[in-house]
C-alpha cells in the first residue's frame, strides 16, 4: 500500500509539471493577450499595465515566476526581500488578470466547494438512480419494468445535460415553480442542476450495475447457495452485490472527473458560482494565472479521485492487490 | 489504523456511510452563507473586473462603481446634465481652462473621515502614476502637465523627471480643488462625471500598499476594508455570485437614498438572467436580450428599448486593395439594406445608421451622408472601372471578419447576401474567438471587420476622436489630414455652435471616405420592474442608484395611467407599500 502511494506520488509530481509546462506554452501561443480589448490602450498606459503584471518579462522568466517557489519580481529574493516566495510551488497561483481584486487562490477557495457540492449532488443522483434502476432491471430481467428502466437509461445517455437542464427548468421551475430557476444559496438550488449533471452518469451506472448483477447471479456459487437454501435477499446483498459493484466503482473515477469538468455548462445555465465557469473564462480572457490555476486544480482533483478509486477496489474486493497494478 | 469490519457487506455499508457524510459536509459547507433577498437586485452580466475605480474600464463596472463612489460631479440620470456631487459647486475661470471646485462640508468617507480636496488630488495623482496602470489615465491628459507626468517625457520627447507640482491639479484648501487644463475643453465636465474619476481613500490604501507590495489589490477591496464615499458600501463579496451593498449612512445625502440593501448578481447567461427576472429574483436586467426573445418582450410595460449612444459598424482595411479605393467602400456602404438587418435580425427597434454618430448626441446633428441604392453602388463601381456596363464585376472576393456570436453571424450573413445580390460581390465569412479576433483586427489582418463603439459621454468627441491619424482605436489604416485638423480645432473650440459645425464637417469627411461602414445605432435593452421609481432614462443608459426607490400601489397606478405607457401590464415583484427614502417617509401612509 505504501509503495503504491509513493509511486503514485512520483507520477503525480511529473504529471503536474507536465500540465504546468504545456498549459504555459499553449496559453501564450494563442493570439491576443489578457489586456487586449475592443478599446485599445494608449501605448504608454499599456506598457504600465504590462509592467504591473510582468507581461513585459521574457517568457522564461514568466515561466519561472509561475512555477516558483522563488519570487523573481522586485519584492523577491533579488529585490527588497519583502516577499521571497511565490509561484505554484509556493502554493501561490498569483493574481487574476481578469478579476483584479482577487487572487486565483481566492477564486479557487470560493468556487471549489461550490463545484464540489454540485458534483456530490450529481454523483448522489447518479448512484441513487443508477443503482436502483440497475437493481430493478437485473432482478426482473425481461419484464416491462426492466424495459422501461433501460429505455430511460438510453435517454439519459443520449441527451446532452444542457437539454435535460433546460427541460427541468421549464417543467419544475417555470411551469410548476417548485425549484428556483437559477442561483445559489439553499439546498433547493442544488436539486435540478445536480440531477441534470448526474443524469447521464446515472444511466451509465444503471447499465453497468445491471450487467454486473446479472453476471454475478449467474455464477455457480450463487446457484449452490440457493440450493443450500440461503435466503434470496441475503444472496443478493452479501454475495452478488459486492462483485457487481466493482465495475460501478471503477466507473466512479472517470464519472467524478467527467462531472467535475462537465459542470461548466450546468453552472452557466443555473448561474452557479463554481469553478467550471472560471475554467472557460480564464482561457477565453487570456487570464493566464486563472486558467493555469483552474487547470491545476482539475489535474489534482482527477488524479486524487483515481487514486481513491484504486484504494476503494481493495476495500470492496480483497482479491485485488494494489502492489500488482503497475 | 482503524479496525476493518470483517465482511465485505459491512465494509461496503461503512464506506457508503462515510462517503455520504462527507458529501453532506461538502454541501453544507458550500451553502453556508444564507442571504435574505436585498431591497433591490440587478445584473449586468458576469463578475466585474475590479472595485478599484482606477482599475476598470467597462460599462458593467460603471454600474457597480456608482453604488460605491461619488466623483466631484455627476450626470443627472434623466437629462444627463452635469450636476454637483461630492463638490457642491464649481467656477470656471475666464480663460475657460481653470476649474475651481468647492467640496461639500458634510462629504464623508464611509468610515466617517471627512472627504477633503487633497483626497481628490491624491486620487488623480494615483490615476496618472504609471505604476497604478490605470487604463483611463490618458483621458486625464487634458490636464496641464498630466501627460508628462505619466510618460516621464517632456512635450518634445526628452526624458524628464516626474514632478507633481507641474501638474495642474492642486488642493488650494481643505475644501477647494483647482484643476487647470492644457487648453479650454468643453467636454471636460461630462468626462469628469465618469465613474473612473472617483476618489479613493488614501489612509486605508497606502499602508496596505506598503505592507503588501505584491498583493495589496486583493486585500484592499474586501468588505470591511474598502472605504468609499458613495451612497452605498460593500458588505459582502462572493466571486462569480454576488456583491451585496448596504446604504452608507455616512453619505452626505443618505436621507434621500431609499434602498437599504442592493445585490449585484453575476449572471453569465442572458437567458438565465431573463428567467431570474421573470421569477422575481432580479429587479433589473441590463444587457443583451437574445434577439429571438425580443418579440415576446416588446409591448410589455417593463421592456422599453430606447436609443443608446452606440454604433455597430464594419471597419474597412483601407491599406488593402481594392478597399484602398473610396469608390469600393462607398459601393459597399450604399448597397446594404440596413432596415432589413434591423427588422429581421435585431428586432428591438435598432435604427439603421447612415452616420457614425447616433442622432441623439446632445445638440449635435449628424450631417446628411450617403443613402442606400444598389444602382448607385453599381454605378460607382462601373465609373471606377471595376465593373463593366453589364455589371460584371472585376473584384476579388472579400472577407468579412467577426467575433464568434450568433447575432454577429446573422448580421454578417444578411450583409454578405445583400452585397452578393446588389453587386455580385462574393463575401466570405470568417469568425474568430474574441481575443484572437481583436489581435487580427489590431494587426489589420482583415478586409472588413465587425466593430462597435459606445460613447463614454454624450459629446461628438467621444466618437470622432478615434478616427484621427494614429489613434490606437482607429485600426483601419485610414488617415486624413483635413479630418485631423477639424477634430483638433473642435476639441478646444469654446463657441458651441462653431464647435458643432467643426464636428459636422469632420463627420462629413468620415462618411465620404468611409473607413467604417455604419450599420445600425443601438438601443438600450432594460428589463426593469414596473414598480421601480427613479430609474434613469437616458441615451447613455446610465443609472444613479441613489435615486432608485419602490413605488407604492397608488403611485404605480398613477404611472400606469399615463398615455405614453406601454400597454401590456406585468406583475411587479416589489413591495406593494413601496419603499421611499427617509426624507420622504413622512409623506407616505
Amino acid at each position: 500500500m505504501r509503495r503504491f502511494l509513493l509511486r503514485r506520488l512520483a507520477w503525480f509530481a511529473l504529471t503536474v509539471w507536465a500540465v504546468i509546462t504545456i498549459s504555459f506554452v499553449l496559453m501564450r501561443s494563442v493570439p491576443g493577450g489578457p489586456l487586449s480589448s475592443d478599446r485599445t490602450l494608449h501605448p504608454t498606459v499599456e506598457a504600465a499595465v504590462n509592467a504591473r503584471y510582468h507581461l513585459d518579462w521574457p517568457a522564461w522568466r514568466q515561466y519561472l515566476q509561475t512555477l516558483g517557489p522563488l519570487n523573481l519580481d522586485e519584492h523577491g529574493l533579488f529585490g527588497d526581500r519583502s516577499d521571497v516566495f511565490g509561484g505554484i510551488l509556493a502554493l501561490d497561483l498569483g493574481p487574476s488578470l481578469q478579476h483584479r481584486d482577487v487572487s486565483v487562490n481566492e477564486i479557487v477557495a470560493q468556487s471549489l466547494p461550490v463545484s464540489a457540492a454540485l458534483g456530490v449532488t450529481a454523483l448522489g443522483w447518479a448512484l441513487l438512480l443508477g443503482l436502483v434502476g440497475g437493481l430493478v432491471s437485473a432482478l426482473r430481467p425481461g419484464t416491462a419494468l426492466d424495459t422501461s428502466a433501460r429505455v430511460l437509461s438510453t435517454l439519459g445517455l443520449s441527451l446532452p445535460n444542457f437539454v435535460i437542464a433546460s427541460f427541468l427548468v421549464l417543467a419544475l421551475a417555470v411551469a410548476l415553480p417548485i425549484f428556483p430557476v437559477a442561483g445559489w444559496g439553499s439546498p433547493a438550488h442544488l436539486v435540478l442542476p445536480g440531477f441534470a449533471l448526474g443524469a447521464p452518469f446515472a444511466a451509465y451506472v444503471a447499465r453497468l450495475f445491471r450487467a454486473g448483477l446479472l453476471e454475478a447471479l449467474a455464477q455457480d456459487c450463487i446457484r449452490t447457495a440457493r440450493a443450500k437454501g440461503v435466503p434470496w435477499r441475503s444472496i443478493v446483498l452479501r454475495h452478488a452485490l459486492p462483485s457487481a459493484l466493482v465495475p460501478v466503482i471503477s466507473f466512479l473515477g472517470p464519472a467524478a472527473a467527467g462531472i467535475l469538468t462537465g459542470s461548466l455548462v450546468i453552472e452557466r445555465i443555473f448561474t452557479i458560482p463554481g469553478t467550471g465557469s472560471h475554467f472557460v473564462a480564464g482561457a477565453l480572457n487570456r487570464d493566464y494565472a486563472l486558467a493555469m490555476g483552474v487547470t491545476l486544480v482539475y489535474t489534482v482533483a482527477v488524479y486524487a479521485l483515481n487514486v481513491l478509486v484504486d484504494l476503494a477496489y481493495a476495500l470492496i474486493d480483497p482479491r485485488i492487490e494494489l502492489e500488482k497494478d503497475a | 489504523m482503524l479496525a476493518m469490519p470483517s465482511t465485505s457487506g459491512a465494509r461496503l455499508a461503512l464506506a457508503t456511510a462515510l462517503l455520504g457524510a462527507l458529501g453532506a459536509c461538502v454541501v453544507a459547507f458550500a451553502l453556508r452563507s444564507g442571504r435574505p433577498r436585498a431591497d433591490f437586485a440587478f445584473t449586468g452580466g458576469g463578475e466585474i473586473r475590479s472595485l478599484d475605480p482606477h482599475g476598470v474600464t467597462g460599462v458593467p463596472e460603471g454600474r457597480v462603481l456608482r453604488l460605491l463612489y461619488e466623483g466631484l460631479v455627476a450626470r443627472n440620470p434623466q437629462s444627463l446634465a452635469v450636476e454637483p456631487a461630492a463638490a457642491e459647486g464649481w467656477k470656471v475661470g475666464p480663460d475657460g481652462r481653470t476649474f475651481t471646485f468647492a467640496l461639500r462640508a458634510d462629504a464623508r468617507w464611509s468610515n466617517g473621515d471627512p472627504l477633503v480636496a487633497s483626497d481628490f488630488e491624491w486620487s488623480f495623482r494615483r490615476m496618472l502614476e504609471p505604476a497604478t496602470a490605470c487604463e483611463y489615465a490618458s483621458s486625464l491628459w487634458l490636464v496641464e502637465g498630466a501627460r508628462e507626468f505619466t510618460t516621464g517625457l517632456a512635450a518634445d520627447g526628452t526624458p524628464r523627471e516626474r514632478d507633481w507640482s507641474r501638474v495642474g491639479i492642486v488642493a488650494l484648501s481643505e475644501r477647494t480643488l483647482q484643476i487647470r487644463l492644457e487648453r479650454p475643453t468643453p467636454h471636460f465636465l461630462p468626462l469628469l462625471s465618469l465613474h473612473v474619476f472617483a476618489p479613493v481613500h488614501r489612509a486605508s490604501l497606502e499602508p496596505l500598499q506598503q505592507q503588501f507590495p505584491r498583493d495589496w489589490a486583493t486585500r484592499w477591496t474586501r468588505p470591511g476594508t474598502l472605504v468609499t464615499n458613495g451612497p452605498f458600501r460593500l458588505v459582502e463579496r462572493r466571486i462569480g455570485e454576488v456583491l451585496r451593498f448596504e446604504r452608507n449612512e455616512m453619505y452626505w445625502d443618505a436621507r434621500n437614498v431609499a434602498l437599504r440593501t442592493v445585490d449585484v448578481l453575476s449572471v453569465e447567461s442572458w437567458s438565465s438572467a431573463l428567467n431570474l427576472y421573470l421569477a422575481g429574483e432580479l429587479d433589473w436586467v441590463d444587457g443583451a436580450i437574445p434577439s429571438s426573445l425580443v418579440p415576446e418582450l416588446l409591448g410589455r410595460e417593463d421592456f422599453d428599448p430606447r436609443p443608446y449612444l452606440g454604433v455597430y459598424f464594419y471597419r474597412v482595411n483601407v491599406t488593402r486593395p481594392p478597399l484602398d479605393r473610396r469608390e469600393v467602400r462607398a459601393a459597399l456602404a450604399t448597397a446594404l439594406r440596413r432596415k432589413e438587418i434591423c427588422e429581421l435580425v435585431l428586432k428591438a427597434g435598432q435604427q439603421p445608421a447612415f452616420s457614425f454618430l447616433p442622432p441623439q448626441v446632445g445638440d449635435y446633428r449628424p450631417p446628411k451622408t450617403f443613402g442606400e441604392s444598389a444602382e448607385y453602388a453599381q454605378k460607382l463601381l462601373v465609373d471606377a472601372g471595376l465593373a463593366d456596363a453589364e455589371g460584371k464585376l472585376d473584384l476579388r472576393a472579400l472577407e468579412l471578419h467577426f467575433n464568434t456570436s450568433e447575432v454577429h453571424r446573422d448580421i454578417a450573413e444578411v450583409a454578405a447576401e445583400q452585397w452578393r445580390a446588389a453587386l455580385g460581390l462574393e463575401v466570405r465569412l470568417r469568425n474568430q474567438e474574441w481575443k484572437s479576433f481583436l489581435d487580427a483586427q489590431g494587426k489589420l489582418d482583415y478586409d472588413l471587420s465587425r466593430s462597435s463603439w459606445i460613447a463614454d459621454y454624450a459629446d461628438p468627441s467621444s466618437f470622432l476622436d478615434i478616427w484621427t491619424t494614429g489613434h490606437e482605436n482607429n485600426r483601419t489604416g485610414w488617415s486624413n489630414r483635413q479630418y485631423d485638423e477639424l477634430v483638433t480645432a473642435a476639441r478646444s473650440e469654446r463657441d458651441a455652435a462653431r464647435r458643432r459645425e467643426l464636428y459636422t464637417n469632420a463627420e462629413r469627411i468620415l462618411m465620404h471616405e468611409l473607413p467604417c461602414i455604419p450599420i445600425y445605432h443601438y438601443v438600450s435593452q432594460n428589463l426593469v420592474d414596473p414598480r421601480v421609481g427613479g430609474f434613469g432614462q437616458n441615451v447613455l443608459n446610465e443609472q444613479s442608484p441613489k435615486y432608485w426607490y419602490w413605488r407604492s400601489d397608488e403611485e404605480l397606478a398613477d404611472v400606469r395611467a399615463k398615455p405614453t405607457r406601454r400597454s401590456k401590464r406585468v406583475e411587479s415583484h416589489g413591495p406593494s407599500a413601496g419603499l421611499y427614502p427617509p426624507s420622504r417617509a413622512g409623506e407616505q401612509p
